[in-house]
């Protein structure tokens, strides 16, 4: 190591472990184990929604249920498969907090969807 | 020096939030890179897929549109998606099973990325090899819900079953995501030989670039692999489930 990065470790005391590259030498390994249990939580969480079709649940508690077992499964895939509960913070509020975004948009649309929905039944009655 | 060798994994998982968070200010104040954990090629591979997340969500987002502002009843995808069988009709089979293939593959695309940094080459190709199996088997599947979809008179302008909307919102999500899981089982079929012949170990000059990749691209093609089956956990939720 030079002597520049060694000032540089010095000078970030409180941060400088936290600074440093995740000992990662052998890139993402984890035990396979932990697939498979997430591969069986995905299978049961797909299975949870399908039944909610299955059994025709109706109303809120159905979109409710969709929408749990939805980012239930998103959070596994995401946290586990990919790795971002392995990965630094910085990288994941990099790659996570810019599609928060997108509810805007969502909210914005349904504004809109409503009101296109409202002046189709007042003007042409259908 | 004495701090990367305090950073084992063990401590990493008992930073407090103050820490980290203080690591994410070191991160992008430092030099020269922000992402300290990631290479440039998986950094670049997660700034593709936030983009990709944003072209779903616009066709997401739109479908939501058109399905809240027609006045024609929305098709129940429950019914269209029914499959006949032993003379009993089960409601929204075929996507079930496609939802179950996809997960599947996602778990062998994973240990796949295990076995290729354990060097274990001939195990991670056989697994990617598997991954691609049930990737091609999924867009198998959807030829023939499309198909079946064509055939009873869905188009994107229209169909018998309600809202005309339906078929465009049908036909650009799932294609889209077909295109997607298609591209995916192409460049898992070319990992996959580079993997069993040793590419990785003796430094063999790739087909795109020409120059010598690492076992890390196993892990970049499984963060594609898993985004396409994330962006199927949505679709799932929302246009066939809602």
């Amino acid at each position: 190591m030079t002597a520049m990065t060694d000032n540089t470790t010095h000078a970030h005391a409180p941060a400088a472990q936290a600074a440093q590259p995740a000992a990662h030498a052998h890139g993402q390994q984890h035990p396979i184990k932990l697939y498979l249990l997430v591969w069986a939580l995905l299978f049961v969480l797909s299975a949870c929604s399908y039944l909610v079709d299955y059994f025709d649940v109706q109303g809120y508690l159905r979109w409710f249920l969709i929408v749990v077992f939805m980012l239930l499964k998103a959070g596994l895939i995401v946290a586990i498969f990919m790795h971002m509960a392995w990965e630094r913070l910085a990288l994941v509020v990099a790659i996570l907090l810019p599609p928060l975004a997108v509810l805007v948009l969502m909210a914005m649309m349904a504004w809109e969807g409503e009101y296109t929905n409202y002046l189709r039944v007042f003007f042409f009655g259908a | 020096m004495t701090a990367e060798h305090v950073t084992t994994e063990h401590a990493m998982t008992e930073q407090t939030l103050r820490s980290r968070l203080l690591g994410v200010v070191a991160d992008w104040s430092s030099d020269q890179r922000s992402f300290k954990s990631a290479s440039w090629g998986k950094a670049m591979m997660w700034i593709f897929l936030v983009s990709d997340t944003f072209v779903f969500s616009c066709f997401l987002i739109s479908y939501m549109t058109v399905r809240m502002s027609t006045t024609v009843e929305w098709p129940h995808p429950s019914e269209i998606f029914a499959l006949d069988i032993g003379g009993k009709k089960i409601p929204l089979i075929l996507i079930a099973i496609m939802t179950f293939d996809l997960i599947t593959s996602s778990g062998t695309m994973a240990m796949a990325v295990n076995f290729a940094y354990a060097r274990e080459r001939k195990k991670a190709a056989i697994l990617m090899l598997v991954t691609a199996f049930f990737g091609a088997a999924f867009v198998g599947m959807q030829a023939f819900e499309w198909s079946k979809l064509i055939h009873e008179g869905v188009r994107p302008w229209g169909n018998p079953f309600g809202a005309a909307q339906f078929g465009s919102s049908f036909f650009m999500i799932t294609g889209f995501h077909g295109f997607h899981v298609s591209v995916g089982v192409i460049f898992l079929l070319i990992i996959a030989r580079a993997v069993w012949r040793g590419d990785y170990d003796v430094g063999r000059p790739g087909f795109f670039t020409s120059r010598k990749g690492r076992y890390e691209i196993v892990e970049i093609m499984g963060l594609y692999w898993h985004f396409v089956d994330l962006v199927w956990v949505f679709i799932f939720a929302f246009f066939y489930l809602w």
